[in-house]
């Protein structure tokens, strides 16, 4: 059993040593890089799929570790460490399972690309850096993975890179994300300064006696910021929407499912520091909650099929970040989990349909695709319906946690909130789907259905999104809380008030986006001009995006301009004032060389008088004295 | 070992191979070319073997040679070398080695060129290999003449004349030094006076207790000689300029290594020498260094011109080396050493990208370039190495660097360091903004008849492309060798009794 867990690092190394490969030896050869990428993914799932077998079957609460030297010197220690419990090891499930699933889709989606190759290896180091972050065992560690799943999101959504969109995109992911990780890397430092050691197992013994909130306050605050930008919280989710210009299967795979939920993941990983400071909890509960809401609205009223998910995933990823927030651990990490499986399979179904529909994204220009493509559309309902929250699908069993974690804990306003948005998401998804899946557009008559190397991972999806949730659920005795807790979070009975509620809330979604949509019962058109002013807010994103670009332009890029005049003008021109206040006084000495021995002679006269002058008062002044 | 004097050869190579090219015929550009390689690369490879010969059991100066050279001055012709200066060692033969591939399309007066270039290389080597102060400075002022010369007749002219800029970066250089001879003369004659013998070697003055306002007067000479040459606030005009005038290779010498002789002077001769003073004057040049990185890296996001940028750049990361020195602990210190060699690796494949796409384009401006990815794979892959190098990139040598210092300063000085680290995010938007505006977006026509990296280019590309990556993966690999040294100057000086906690 114990090799199989010190060997475990070779999940982390096979796919970087699949994307060496191809950036070595193989960029020349598509197929054999594609292959080999995912041969090296499939090893990888394969080994963390046993690893997760000897960890959920032995007892609650063992924890392996590993770690070599990385950087080492007196105050300061950096180790390449391996933390295997039962938390990572669900990320690793989900990691791998998505990953394999999306590189085989990806076969099929981006066949005959001609950059080929590079997908694949950045698709491989991308699956290297997550793995990596999930399995580190120290803070220094989670920063460098945490930046390099950064970089693969960067490369991945500017893969087009002829785009002028997508470059734009690529660059305010990676931007955006560096301004979160400026708090996270200072909270880091704060760490490494004030305990000397990054270690989490170190640092949560440590803290057991470690009380003083003044420190633990800003220090929490300032590790949240790298979450706020990673998991695009408000008012750092500006880049997740933007990201979809990458091709849709990196949108499942690291927009949607796995390097996004990184935020959430790390507020578990380091939940000991961040439930020691109660007022840090509560921000986290709010910001989450917020960011909830706020892109839920924005979803409703979107027309493009990708823009329309990605909303829904800052959505749910506010829901993970609020669970977190009011201390429903247990919660997030499930519904990080069940999200990952039917947020993929939503967008790997988006994909199967622009695939189809020759890159068209507008759900008004698709409709009738339920007739040609049966497989997408239905495992798009169940992903749907999943999403939405409908019992006994995985999200419902998720959904319902987090709530039932508001509920009880006190926080009725975040559990209002929550049913709010759970009614919400249930009724843009359905919007979504009567219009592009069954609406009354003719162009959606010209799809086909994808391959099965497409469809394949969209069933076996599908089927995850179905049977996820049970491991959470009540019916099962909540395996999963019984792996997956922090302590003191003290776990609730289920209550069938709330489950009744939220499943009703979200049929109530449901139909009526089938009144608007589907019945037409309620013209939408009628709607949109009457609330006009609202819509067009939400259209376009509260606006938020124009005020970024022009606070960027006035005070980043305005300093830039004063500061290149003063640079030129007052430094530079100091320097050149000098240069030439020597060569003109130079030229004016010069007049006093003019050669003539009367002239030298006065000055000679003159000097002298003045060493006379000066020692005689010299003098005169010693005798005083 | 002792009988091979292997840093003595490792200085003579670059010399004697300028001596060779000298008498070569000069129409002969081929060999004239192979001399330079050949005996860069003998440096290089010696210098390996000293990165990897050095014995971190024993620590200290290692591979020394000392030969009596002006008796009545004590003077002696001595070279050694620690944990410190091994890295800056291989980083000068690195550069060093990819400069004369870089510039191995240089067309006119080849000769001279290539001459010296290696008396070039040879000085900055010197500088880091001298035990002894007056060798030391000798070597510092070779290094101006062949600047000089490079930069007036085989500069380019842009936003200033290359003439302008040949003598801005001389006579800076010019102004430093005479800082520091007179910083030097008054250690050596007061070292004379308290010693009773005269001494220039560099650990013998340091074991001399210099009263605190001398030692304060001296260090201000020095943090102003070699804070010239490390382009620190307010005396960084000469950089952005000098690099962009400067030929190609001379801008990767300059910017990767010449300016680290700046940030070794501190340490080897300022820190260590004078403890007290440089833990007094230290907080002012905490001040200063926020000012490189804050002011410098908005100065950046204004240039249009690729040489500006990196120059205006790498003025920028000098205060990281700044704030590093300033915050005199072991771990800040170790930080400002690693961040030079990282600097220097990425700051010359910088140089060398744009020197490449220079050459044949004919243009440096952000504006004219365009998706050259689709063009330039190779190139594009270069820039985006340095340039995601220079962003501080986990998994490349810089991140180890800045990391380093940041823990290191945040111990000593919170508030400016936590200015500091926002440097983190101006970079990532002006390196992002101009590899974004210079390698993606549509294809443009005009560029398709532009060459990607072949043949000989490859080499500055693999050669620092290899340091950056493999520093970056495997840190302590030079880590450890800096944090040996460090740690052992440290030991030896009292800096840790001196003074209060400021």
């Amino acid at each position: 059993m114990f090799d199989l867990f010190s060997g475990s690092w070779i999940i982390v190394a096979l796919p970087f040593a699949a994307f060496a490969a191809i950036g070595l030896f193989l960029h020349r050869w598509p197929k054999a890089a594609a292959y080999t990428s995912i041969l090296a993914m499939a090893l990888s799932t394969l080994w963390s799929i046993l690893i997760a077998i000897q960890v959920f079957t032995a007892a609650p609460g063992q924890v392996f570790t590993a770690a070599v030297r990385w950087l080492e010197m007196p105050g300061l220690r950096v180790d390449m460490g391996i933390l295997i419990d039962p938390l990572s090891a669900v990320m690793l499930l989900v990691v791998t399972i998505v990953a394999l699933l999306v590189q085989i889709y990806s076969l099929g989606y981006m066949e005959g690309d001609p950059g080929l190759s590079s997908y694949f290896a950045y698709h491989s180091i991308f699956a290297g850096s997550m793995l990596g972050l999930v399995l580190s065992s120290n803070f220094g560690q989670v920063f460098v993975f945490w930046e390099l799943v950064g970089l693969c999101s960067y490369l991945l959504i500017g893969f087009w890179f002829g785009r002028d969109s997508a470059k734009e995109a690529a660059k305010k992911a990676f931007i955006t994300n560096r301004v979160g990780d400026f708090g996270f890397l200072l909270g880091i430092l704060a760490l490494a300064v004030l305990f000397g050691n990054l270690d989490y197992q170190h640092l949560a013994m440590r803290l057991t006696d470690y009380h003083n909130l003044a420190v633990l306050l800003p220090i929490a605050l300032l590790l949240f910021a790298g979450p706020v930008g990673k998991s695009a919280q408000f008012p750092l989710h500006v880049w997740l929407p933007d990201a979809m210009e990458g091709p849709t299967p990196v949108s499942a795979l690291i927009h949607a499912a796995t390097m996004v939920a990184a935020g959430v993941y790390l507020l578990a990983r380091a939940f000991f520091i961040f439930s020691a400071v109660p007022q840090a909890m509560y921000l986290i509960a709010v910001v989450g909650g917020f960011t909830a809401l706020f892109a839920a609205s924005i979803a409703l009223v979107q027309i493009d099929i990708k823009r329309i998910l990605a909303y829904s995933t800052l959505s749910q990823l506010g829901y993970m970040v609020m669970a977190m927030g009011i201390g429903a651990m247990t919660a997030g990490m499930f519904h990080l989990m069940t999200h990952a499986f039917f947020k993929s399979l939503l967008f790997l179904g988006a994909g199967s349909v622009i695939h189809a529909m020759h890159g068209e994204q507008d759900i008004w220009k698709m409709g009738r695709l339920s007739a040609k493509m049966p497989v997408t559309t239905w495992t798009f309902v169940i992903g749907a319906l999943a999403l939405a929250g409908i019992p006994p699908l995985s999200g419902f069993w998720s959904k319902d946690e987090i709530l039932l974690g508001a509920f009880s804990r006190g926080h009725l306003f975040l559990y209002g909130l929550g049913s709010l948005v759970a009614f919400m998401t249930a009724f843009y998804m359905f919007r979504l789907i009567f219009v592009a899946f069954f609406g009354s557009g003719t162009k959606g008559s010209h799809a086909h259905e994808s391959p099965p190397v497409m469809t394949w991972p969209l069933l076996i999806l599908a089927l995850l999104s179905v049977v996820a949730g049970f491991v959470g659920s009540p019916l099962l005795g909540n395996v999963f809380g019984k792996y997956i807790n922090a302590p003191g979070a003290a776990h609730h009975e289920m209550n069938i008030a709330i489950m009744v509620v939220s499943s009703l809330l979200a049929a109530g979604g449901i139909f009526l986006a089938w009144l608007i949509y589907q019945k037409e019962v309620i013209s939408h058109l009628e709607l949109k001009q009457r609330f006009a002013s609202v819509y067009e807010i939400l259209y376009h994103k509260y606006y938020i995006d124009e005020l970024y670009a022009r606070l960027v332009a006035v005070f980043i890029d305005g300093s830039a301009r004063v500061l290149e005049w003063v640079d030129l003008k007052i430094v530079n021109g100091l320097v050149n004032g000098l240069a030439y206040f020597t060569g003109w006084s130079g030229k004016q000495l010069s007049y006093t060389e003019n050669g003539q021995v009367q002239t030298y002679a006065l000055y000679l006269f003159g000097g002298v008088l003045v060493i006379l002058v000066g020692a005689v008062l010299a003098v005169y002044y010693t005798v005083l004295a | 070992m002792q009988s091979f004097h292997i840093l003595t050869v490792t200085l003579m190579a670059p010399l004697l191979g300028a001596v060779l090219i000298m008498l070569t015929p000069r129409n002969n550009e081929k060999l004239i070319r192979y001399i330079a390689a050949i005996s860069t690369f003998i440096s290089l490879i010696l210098s390996l073997v000293v990165f990897f010969g050095y014995d971190h059991s024993v620590k200290g100066m290692q591979f020394v040679e000392s030969v009596p050279w002006v008796g009545d001055l004590g003077v002696n012709f001595a070279l050694g070398v620690d944990g410190i200066s091994i890295p800056l060692l291989l980083l000068t033969n690195l550069i060093g080695f990819s400069a004369v591939y870089a510039s191995w399309h240089t067309e006119e007066r080849v000769q001279e060129f290539f001459s010296l270039l290696l008396l070039l290389i040879a000085g900055v080597m010197g500088t880091f290999l001298a035990t002894d102060l007056f060798i030391f400075f000798l070597f510092y002022e070779v290094v101006v003449v062949p600047i000089y010369i490079l930069v007036i007749v085989f500069g380019s002219s842009k936003r200033v004349t290359k003439e302008y800029a040949g003598m801005k970066l001389t006579i800076y250089l010019l102004i430093g030094s005479a800082f520091l001879l007179v910083g030097l003369i008054a250690l050596f004659v007061k070292a004379q006076a308290m010693l009773g013998y005269p001494s220039m070697d560099i650990a013998t003055l340091a074991t001399v207790q210099y009263p605190v306002e001398f030692q304060v007067l001296v260090f201000v000479l020095m943090a102003l000689g070699f804070g010239t040459l490390l382009s620190m606030f307010p005396f960084h005009a000469w950089s952005p300029d000098g690099y962009a005038g400067a030929p190609t290779a001379v801008s990767m010498i300059h910017a990767g290594v010449l300016k680290k002789i700046g940030g070794y002077g501190l340490i080897r001769i300022g820190i260590f020498i004078l403890p007290a003073g440089a833990k007094l004057v230290a907080p002012v040049i905490a001040v200063l260094a926020i000012a490189n990185v804050v002011y410098a890296a908005f100065v950046t996001l204004n240039q249009k011109d690729l040489k500006y940028i990196v120059g205006y750049s790498s003025v920028s990361h000098m205060g990281y080396v700044l704030i590093g020195i300033a915050a005199l602990n072991l771990i800040s210190l170790n930080g400002a050493v690693m961040m030079m060699f990282a600097h220097g690796v990425m700051s010359a494949l910088f140089f060398a990208m744009i020197g490449n796409l220079y050459h044949k384009s004919h243009t440096r401006n952000v504006a004219d370039f365009g998706g050259l990815a689709h063009q330039m794979p190779r190139l594009a892959f270069g820039l985006m190495l340095a340039g995601l190098a220079s962003l501080g990139l986990p998994g490349l040598v810089n991140f180890v660097g800045e990391f380093t210092i940041f823990v290191g300063a945040f111990n000593e000085y919170r508030v400016l360091t936590v200015i500091a680290v926002s440097g983190i995010v101006l970079t990532a938007v002006y390196i992002l903004r101009t590899l974004g505006d210079v390698l993606f977006g549509p294809r443009k026509a005009e560029w398709d008849h532009l060459q990607d990296l072949r043949g000989v280019e490859m080499v500055p590309l693999i050669v620092l492309g290899l340091a950056i990556i493999i520093g970056g993966v495997l840190p302590f690999t030079v880590m450890d060798l800096i944090n040996g040294g460090m740690g052992q100057l440290l030991a030896s000086t009292n800096l840790i009794q001196v003074g209060g906690s400021l």
